[in-house]
C-alpha cells in the first residue's frame, strides 16, 4: 500500500500546484520520483514529528494542501496535540497518512504497532478517518481527501496487500459511503482496512458450510455510514466488526455507538473482532499477531458460525 | 495608553497573565507600527506579512494592540471576556477574529505553523516574512528546537523569532528551571542569525524586526531583554503577576504611574 501511496502522491502532485508532501524521516528512495515531479513541495522533516505536524498546518493556513507521511505511532500519538490544536482546531486542510498501521510491523514491536490510532482520531472535531482495504479504495481516498476541506487521517497497510475489489469503480467510492465487497444473507462482516482480506477468507469458510455473509468496507470510520449501518442492522441477526485496532474505541466501537444511540427495536446481535487491552510482549509475525487475537480467516468463521447455530 | 488598558481590562474581566503582558506590549507595537506589512482592510491579503503570537497567554495585549491598529472596532472589546464572545484568555483561530494568524495558548506551537507559513512564502515566491513571538518559558518546549533546526536546514530567510526574555516563567526564574542560558548562544548553535537588544527600546526593535531577511540566509531570532510587568513600579519584575489581578485601587496607582488621566 505504502507503494501505491508513493505512485498516486506523485501523480496528484503533478496535476495540483498545492500538494506538498511531509515526511518524517522514512521511505528512503520511496519518494524519488515525488521529488523529481515537485522539487520544491517536498520536505524530509526529520525525526521531529511535532514540528512536521505544525508545519503541515500552517502551509494549510496558507492555501496550500500538505499530506503528512510517516509511520502511524509518529504521525498520531507522537504528535497528537499538534493534530489537534493545530490542525483540526483551525480546521486546516492537512491530509495525515500513517503507514504500517494495525498490526503490520508486528515483528518491529508495540512502538510501532497502532492500535488505538482509530480510537484517538476519530474524537477529535473536524476529523475524517479513513481506512481503506486496498490500492484501489486507497488511491480513491487520498485524491479525494485533496478535495475536502479539513482535516483528514488516512491509516494504510505495509505491501503486498492483495486487491480485493478488482471490480469496483473507482469513480463509485466517496467518503463517508460504505463499499459492499459481498452479498450474502445469514451475517454481515463490517471491516475497515487491509484486515479485509481475512474477513474475506471467513466468508469462503462459512460457505462451506451453508452460511452466506455480506461483507461491507466501512473504508470511513468517520463519518460513518449510518444509513448503511441502519440496513444492515435491520436485515441481519448478526454483525462482526472485523479491524486490526484495539477492541476500545475503533469502528466496533463507533458502530457500538451508534447502535446505543437508536431509538428501542430489533436490532442485530454484535460481535467484535479486534486486539486486546494489552501490548504484545512476544515477538511475532503480523499473521502470528492477528492469530494471538483471533484476527484470521478460520477464527473468525468459527466464532460466527458458534454465535449463529446458539 | 496601551498598558492602561491592559491593566483595566484585567481588573474589569479578572483576565490574568498581566505581567506576561506588559513584558510584551512594546514588541507588539514596533511589530504593528513599525514594521508589518499589513492592512486592516485585507487582512487575508496572500501576501501580508504574518505575525504569530505563540506565547498566547498575551493575547490580552495583542487584542489592544489589534483593536488600535484598526482590525475591529475598540468598542469590540468592551464584551472582552463575556460569555458567547471571541476574547478569551488566548487568541482564537483566524476565522474568528480578522488579524490573527493562528489560534495559540498550548506553547511550543507557533513557530512551526509560522516555518509552514514561510515554506508556503517560499513555494508561493511570495516575498512576506513571518514573525513568531514566543517567550523565555516557551523554549522549554521540545517542538520549538524541532523547528529550529528545520528551519536553519531549510534556509528560511524570511522567519523570524522574537524572545521576549523576561527571565520568569509561570512559577520560577526561566533560568533555574530549565537551564535556558545561553540562550542567544543556542539560537546560534541551531543555525540562526541571532541579536540581542532591549525588548522596551521601540526605535532599537523597528530597527532590528525591519531587518529580516538579514542578508546571512537564515532565519533571524531576536532575544529581546524584557521586564515582566514593565511600566508599573510594584508590578515591574515580581512574578506573582502572572497570574494576579489588580484591585481597582492598583489600577489607580498604575494609572497615575503611567501618566494616564483617570
Amino acid at each position: 500500500m505504502r507503494n501505491a501511496f508513493a505512485d498516486e502522491i506523485t501523480k496528484l502532485a503533478a496535476e495540483d500546484p498545492r500538494i506538498v508532501l511531509l515526511s518524517g524521516d522514512i521511505g528512503n528512495k520511496l519518494f524519488d520520483r515525488f521529488k523529481e515531479v515537485a522539487p520544491t513541495r517536498f520536505f524530509n522533516c526529520g525525526v521531529a514529528e511535532a514540528n512536521m505536524m505544525g508545519v503541515a498546518a500552517g502551509l494549510a493556513l496558507s492555501g496550500l494542501r500538505p499530506v503528512v507521511y510517516t509511520i502511524t505511532p509518529f504521525t498520531t500519538t507522537r504528535c497528537y496535540e499538534q493534530i489537534r490544536v493545530d490542525a483540526c482546531y483551525h480546521s486546516a486542510p492537512v491530509v495525515i497518512v500513517g503507514t504500517g498501521s494495525g498490526l503490520s510491523y508486528a515483528e518491529l514491536g508495540p512502538t510501532h504497532h497502532s492500535l488505538e490510532d482509530l480510537a484517538i482520531l476519530r474524537v477529535l472535531p473536524g476529523m475524517t478517518v479513513l481506512a481503506p482495504c486496498d490500492q484501489i479504495e486507497l488511491r480513491t481516498l487520498l485524491r479525494l481527501a485533496f478535495h475536502h476541506d479539513g482535516p483528514v487521517y488516512m491509516r494504510i497497510g505495509k505491501k503486498g496487500e492483495p486487491i480485493l475489489n478488482k471490480e469496483l469503480a473507482s469513480t463509485s467510492i466517496t467518503i463517508g459511503q460504505a463499499v459492499t465487497l459481498r452479498d450474502g444473507d445469514h451475517v454481515c462482516l463490517i471491516v475497515a482496512g487491509p484486515i479485509a482480506s481475512e474477513a474475506i477468507g471467513a466468508a469462503e469458510l462459512l460457505a462451506a458450510k451453508g452460511i452466506t455473509a455480506r461483507i461491507e468496507s466501512f473504508h470511513t470510520i468517520k463519518p460513518l455510514d449510518e444509513k448503511r449501518l441502519d440496513r444492515i442492522f435491520r436485515r441481519y441477526p448478526l454483525v462482526a466488526v472485523v479491524e486490526e485496532h484495539s477492541r476500545i474505541g475503533g469502528l466496533g466501537g463507533a458502530i457500538a455507538e451508534w447502535r446505543a444511540r437508536q431509538p428501542s427495536g430489533s436490532w442485530a446481535a454484535m460481535l467484535s473482532f479486534g486486539s486486546d487491552d494489552e501490548f504484545m510482549h512476544e515477538v511475532g509475525s503480523q499473521e502470528y499477531a492477528r492469530r494471538k487475537y483471533g484476527l484470521t480467516a478460520d477464527s473468525i468463521a468459527e466464532q460466527v458460525c458458534a454465535v449463529l447455530r446458539q | 495608553m496601551l498598558r492602561a488598558r491592559i491593566i483595566e481590562n484585567s481588573h474589569k474581566t479578572k483576565t490574568p497573565h498581566l505581567g506576561s503582558c506588559l513584558s510584551c506590549v512594546d514588541i507588539l507595537v514596533a511589530l504593528y507600527f513599525g514594521t508589518l506589512r499589513i492592512s486592516p482592510e485585507d487582512p487575508r491579503a496572500p501576501t501580508r506579512d504574518r505575525f504569530i503570537l505563540s506565547k498566547g497567554h498575551g493575547a490580552p495585549a495583542l487584542f489592544h494592540v489589534l483593536a488600535e491598529k484598526g482590525f475591529y472596532p475598540k468598542a469590540t472589546m468592551d464584551a472582552y471576556g463575556e460569555n458567547g464572545g471571541v476574547f478569551s484568555e488566548h487568541p482564537p483561530t483566524p476565522d474568528h477574529l480578522p488579524g490573527i494568524e493562528a489560534a495559540t495558548g498550548s506553547l511550543g506551537h507557533g513557530l512551526p505553523l509560522g516555518l509552514g507559513m514561510a515554506l508556503a512564502g517560499r513555494i508561493h515566491e511570495y516575498d512576506y516574512n513571518v514573525y513568531a513571538l514566543l517567550s523565555d518559558g516557551e523554549c522549554n518546549e521540545g517542538s520549538v528546537w524541532e523547528s529550529a533546526m528545520l528551519a536553519a536546514a531549510q534556509k528560511v530567510e524570511r522567519l523570524a523569532v522574537v524572545i521576549d526574555f523576561n527571565k520568569w516563567q509561570a512559577t520560577g526564574r526561566s533560568e533555574e528551571v530549565m537551564a535556558l542560558a545561553p540562550l542567544t548562544d543556542k539560537w546560534r548553535a541551531f543555525g540562526w542569525s541571532t541579536y540581542e537588544i532591549d525588548g522596551h527600546d521601540l526605535k532599537a526593535l523597528v530597527e532590528v524586526l525591519s531587518r529580516v531577511p538579514d542578508g546571512s540566509g537564515k532565519p533571524v531570532a531576536i532575544v529581546a531583554h524584557t521586564t515582566k510587568g514593565r511600566g508599573v513600579s510594584f508590578m515591574e519584575d515580581d512574578n506573582n503577576w502572572h497570574y494576579r489581578i489588580p484591585t481597582q485601587d492598583e489600577v489607580v496607582i498604575a494609572k497615575r504611574e503611567l501618566g494616564v488621566a483617570q
